[in-house]
């Protein structure tokens, strides 16, 4: 098979769809008012921003003056938590409710808040049971924090109950969607979800761009001061190009997500089907309540980092769970979490695919990992023990 | 993870890569939970490496150290070989990045592992010549 270029790490990053681009560019070039100024280019910039909010209000059924916008995921997560936890806490309030695999702008939020935290167990399937936020919750509950759908494994969480659970006790539901939005329809209305966080560059619009989705009666208060932009909530610039790009980036990526489930699924699941035939490889994750375009594998006895530089040279873009390709020496907190060994956790691989993805990308990815797993192990006293076993 | 061109070539071409199967110095350091193991086989005649091969469970850095370590001390005398330091491998890379230093010093620990069990399929105690090799926990501070 003739090597080709197979971008198979989308929940990492997205390419900027034309589309998207061009929605954008007049806002580069031509209409690059300030949006706080009164002339026409500015009054021009100012109507794309709150189209923009329209747009990403009707995409999860929140209210246009339910969305602020930021500079990414990261930040809603931080402004929400944070947030949250400065206007509670006066009320005695300073306990989060949150799971052990979620994202570190979570994570690392709530463990730098000096609040009391839960970090609830997942299950071996990557999935977080309702009844856990049930028990954890506690009278001093500021937040429950559950994400929408895993960054590593994909496997969807049971937010609808979560949410009720959330409703029925009166505590304060947050999800970070960002790996969620434009593949699992969502109303936050619906799902009791009171603050949500997404980003652009994961739906094919640009980096540096994201929102939190707030309930008016609990916007925290800000993380950001400064001038009166977004309604004097979050402060700085509107970074024009980028809202615009993410308003049609999440109305193109909403506008059809049953179609979008169904041409991807056959070929995540072909992707699944076809490495579970390595000897001694393993789903890392639910095998139905995933995202339709994530697979994650591990290989027991290969280290991810060189199998990612391997399918490198062979056009291959992906991505692990390794130590050492996270800069440290523990491997994935998430492979950890659904009660994977060290040494497994080491030997991840995930490939995340999208609408770009063709059969034949996936039959390349197909024919290629299989071989770069045999050499590596061939070089492996890892698995030259485990064979021994 | 910015590699260096010959780091990338080491991992993408390991020279030595393999069993041999008339060692007579073979150590293995590091372990499976910090995701690093290596494994070198040695074969020493009259005080000479006279062939050197490794096996890596590891990431490109430590299979580009072991290469380059081998390469290092293919046909040198064994006290040369003892005097082989991570630093030096690293140079030979022409550099690695700051957390991946610790696959480095796993490769020195390596050779002088398989050095220590040449010494003691001679009959001869290793520690006063090859010293105490570490223990892997140590690189975590570096």
């Amino acid at each position: 098979m003739d090597k080709r270029f197979v971008y198979a790490d989308n929940a990492a990053t997205t390419c900027v769809s034309s589309a998207v681009l061009e929605a954008m560019m007049p806002f580069l070039t031509q209409e690059y008012g300030n949006p706080s100024s009164i002339y026409a280019i500015g009054r021009r910039a100012q109507r794309a921003v709150e189209d923009a909010r329209m747009q990403v209000a009707a995409a999860l059924g929140a209210k246009p003056n339910e969305v602020f916008f930021t500079s990414g995921g990261s930040e809603a997560d931080n402004w929400a938590i944070k947030g949250t936890l400065e206007r509670l806490a006066p009320k005695g309030k300073r306990h989060v409710v949150t799971s052990a695999f979620e994202h570190h702008a979570v994570l690392h939020t709530v463990k730098y808040a000096g609040c009391d935290a839960t970090y609830l167990p997942v299950g071996s399937d990557g999935i977080v049971d309702p009844q856990d936020v049930r028990k954890a919750i506690r009278p001093d509950t500021a937040l429950v924090s559950i994400m929408f759908a895993n960054n590593e494994i994909g496997t969807i969480q049971p937010i609808e109950e979560i949410g009720a659970v959330c409703k029925e006790a009166g505590i304060l539901f947050h999800t970070d969607a960002v790996q969620a939005v434009g593949n699992v329809p969502i109303d936050v209305n619906a799902l009791h979800i009171d603050m949500l966080s997404l980003s652009g560059h994961k739906l094919h619009a640009p980096k540096g761009v994201g929102a939190l989705l707030c309930r008016r009666n609990v916007l925290p208060p800000n993380l950001i001061d400064g001038g009166g932009q977004e309604g004097g909530h979050r402060a700085g610039t509107e970074n024009t190009a980028g809202i615009v790009g993410l308003g049609k980036a999440i109305e193109l990526a909403t506008a059809d997500i049953p179609g979008h489930i169904a041409r991807v699924t056959p070929l995540r699941d072909k992707l699944i089907a076809a490495l579970s035939q390595i000897e001694r490889s393993r789903l890392n994750g639910d095998p139905v309540r995933r995202l339709c375009g994530n697979v994650n594998f591990s290989f027991v006895g290969v280290e991810g980092e060189s199998l990612l530089l391997m399918l490198d040279n062979a056009g291959i873009c992906a991505s692990s769970g390794s130590a050492c390709t996270s800069g440290s020496l523990d491997p994935s907190h998430v492979l950890l979490a659904i009660g994977l060994t060290h040494e497994v956790a080491h030997g991840s691989l995930r490939l995340t695919i999208s609408d770009e993805t063709s059969e034949e990308d996936v039959d390349y990815i197909i024919a290629t990992v299989p071989p770069i797993v045999s050499r590596l192990r061939a070089m492996s006293p890892l698995w030259e023990r485990i064979q021994n076993a | 993870m910015l590699y260096s061109d010959k780091v990338l070539d080491h991992f993408t071409n390991p020279r030595n890569v393999g069993e041999l199967p008339d060692a007579n110095g073979v150590g293995e350091v590091g372990n499976a939970k910090c995701g690093d193991i290596m494994k070198m086989y040695l074969k020493i005649e009259n005080g000479v490496v006279e062939d050197a091969r490794f096996k890596t469970f590891g990431c490109g850095a430590a299979i580009a150290t072991s290469s380059m370590a081998t390469e290092l001390i293919r046909g040198k005398p064994l006290d040369e070989a003892l005097k082989l330091t991570n630093k030096a491998v690293v140079e030979a890379l022409d550099g690695l990045p700051a957390v991946k230093v610790h696959c480095s010093v796993l490769a020195e620990q390596a050779i002088k592992a398989a050095i220590s069990d040449y010494y003691r399929r001679q009959g001869v105690d290793p520690l006063p010549i090859v010293g105490d090799i570490g223990e892997c926990d140590a690189c975590h501070d570096l």
